[in-house]
């Protein structure tokens, strides 16, 4: 445990120090380019890294609370994506049911079973039981008027909002011979790797962006951006080898494949926002847009590296 | 305000903001204004609680929802968060034996210093148009105060959270919007006026955000 706590305050203080750099950069960019705030860049990078400091902070908290925080702090995220989630989807009257029970019985249920660590359970719960049940309640008021897209959009809510999010704190279940008691430290790896995956696309993007990668889904996002970024991000992952239970060649390869899947998921959710006519998921996190905003990588990558490390490296 | 108030107050913000994390959107409105008239779109019992929410702490202590005796003094539950945590202004809507005129109960409270809330629709919105016919008080109200100034409020989404008849609030997120403000005109007509005032906060609907339909 105490070599968690080692790895975890050797990973939070390399954290910080970048937060201080960009903090201290951020502000000397304002001195310089945008005193009056009137330089929307550099007014949108400082709320950015403002609420940086809240995610890391808020994480630190959670990963002090132990399995409790972290299944806690999840479960609020979710509730906090499924309602930005909720807000846009065509859900009418006649779905009030099936969307109360959504938030009111599977989610808070989905967690629990993360935290009683039913994997049997927890991995089908969504995809078998809540995809049967909700279209049968939405049935059962029979109203048919847009009934497959709103059940469809209901289910999608779910697996994004819900089951997909769920899968960080599911890690704290696996049981990885050698590492017992250090999983808090993957989903570190996790959300270390996602989120520099993120940054450096954005900066590489900035600094050296000519050719757009996506221009109907996002038009920031440019092939030196992606190339530059996911692959910092695989080097980051591997340099970060000693805090997982891989080695540095496959903390790297599992790096990679977090930073594809977050790449692909910013542009799936996108997709989602461009037909739903809006350009952030929501208002809650300055600089930010919504929690999805924040959140679309994560959710696209977690599963992913949940079932690869759990077949490779778990007894369970 | 009495402790118990204050902490039911706090608990209503709290909740109004974890079910549909209301958003105040300031579209050519101040909220340092001083005391004024807000009106408001009225689709959902929660209206006024969510400009209430929305409203900085300063101004929402002097703001009092004006809405219907009949309905907030039906139960003790109703009667304690209309009278007692949000100090509503009630009036009698029942036009056959009521027993005060409700322009002068309103006047009377804007003359002791307190900003209204007032749903000029009269009456919930329960169709599928945005915004039902405004009824007449809002221009009489104009008429006896016309120093006055009305501050329109479009109320986005709480109906879905909430839909009448259902108990159980969907969290979806809702956005409050406040326009410029509008008076009454010199020998502007009722008619005049009250068309005024409902373009003025059909106009809001359109900066609510939330792309739904």
């Amino acid at each position: 445990m105490s070599e968690t706590h080692a790895h975890l305050l050797t990973l939070l203080t390399g954290v910080a120090a970048l937060l201080i750099a960009a903090s201290v950069a951020g502000f000397i960019l304002q001195q310089r380019l945008s005193p009056d705030g009137s330089n929307a860049v550099i007014e949108n990078l400082n709320a950015r890294i403002k609420a940086w400091w809240a995610m890391v902070v808020l994480l630190g908290i959670a990963f002090m609370g132990g399995r409790a925080g972290v299944v806690l702090l999840f479960a609020l995220c979710s509730f906090a994506a499924l309602r930005e989630f909720a807000t846009l989807t065509n859900a009418r009257r006649a779905d009030h049911w099936a969307l109360a029970a959504a938030f009111f019985l599977v989610l808070p249920l989905q967690y629990y079973l993360i935290w009683v660590d039913w994997y049997g359970l927890y991995s089908i719960f969504i995809p078998v039981y809540a995809f049967l049940l909700m279209p049968i309640i939405s049935a059962l008021r029979g109203e048919t008027d847009r009934y497959l897209i709103r059940i469809a959009e209901v289910q999608w809510a779910l697996m994004i909002c819900v089951f997909c999010v769920s899968h960080v704190p599911a890690l704290l279940s696996l049981q990885i011979p050698g590492y017992e008691g250090r999983n808090v430290l993957l989903i570190a790896f996790l959300v270390v790797v996602v989120q520099m995956s993120d940054v450096l696309q954005y900066v590489w993007g900035k600094l050296l962006g000519r050719r757009k990668i996506a221009p109907l889904l996002s038009p920031s996002k440019t092939v030196e951006g992606f190339v530059g970024g996911v692959a910092s991000a695989t080097l980051i992952g591997a340099g970060l080898w000693w805090m997982t239970p891989f080695t540095v060649v496959q903390a790297g390869a599992l790096a990679l494949v977090i930073s594809l899947m977050g790449f692909f998921g910013g542009l799936v959710m996108s997709a989602i926002k461009r037909d739903r006519g809006v350009k952030d998921w929501g208002h809650l996190i300055a600089g930010h847009g919504g929690f999805i905003d924040r959140l679309d990588s994560v959710i696209f990558s977690a599963p992913v590296f949940f079932h690869l490390v759990r077949y490779w490296w778990s007894l369970t | 305000m009495r402790i118990s108030n204050q902490i039911a107050a706090m608990a209503i913000v709290v909740f109004a903001r974890l079910i549909t994390a209301v958003r105040g959107v300031w579209q050519g409105a101040e909220p340092t204004a001083g005391q004024c008239i807000y009106f408001a779109n009225h689709a959902s019992h929660g209206d006024f609680i969510l400009i209430w929410t929305i409203l900085p702490p300063p101004l929402r202590r002097v703001t009092r929802p004006v809405a219907g005796a009949d309905y907030w003094l039906k139960s003790p539950v109703r009667r304690f968060i209309g009278c007692d945590v949000f100090n509503a202004v009630l009036i009698d809507r029942n036009r056959e034996n009521r027993t005060s005129d409700p322009i002068e109960v309103m006047a009377e409270a804007f003359d002791g210093g307190s900003s209204l809330i007032v749903f000029p629709e009269g009456t919930r919105n329960e169709t599928d148009a945005p915004l039902l016919p405004f009824k007449s008080g809002i221009y009489h109200l104009a008429k006896a105060r016309p120093d006055a100034r009305f501050v329109p409020v479009w109320i986005d989404n709480l109906n879905r959270v909430m839909p009448k008849g259902k108990f159980i609030p969907i969290p979806l997120i809702c956005t409050v919007t406040f326009g410029p403000e509008i008076k009454l005109g010199d020998g502007e007509s009722k008619e005049a006026f009250l068309d005024r005032a409902r373009e003025a906060l059909l106009a809001l609907s359109k900066f609510s955000g939330a792309a739904h339909e």
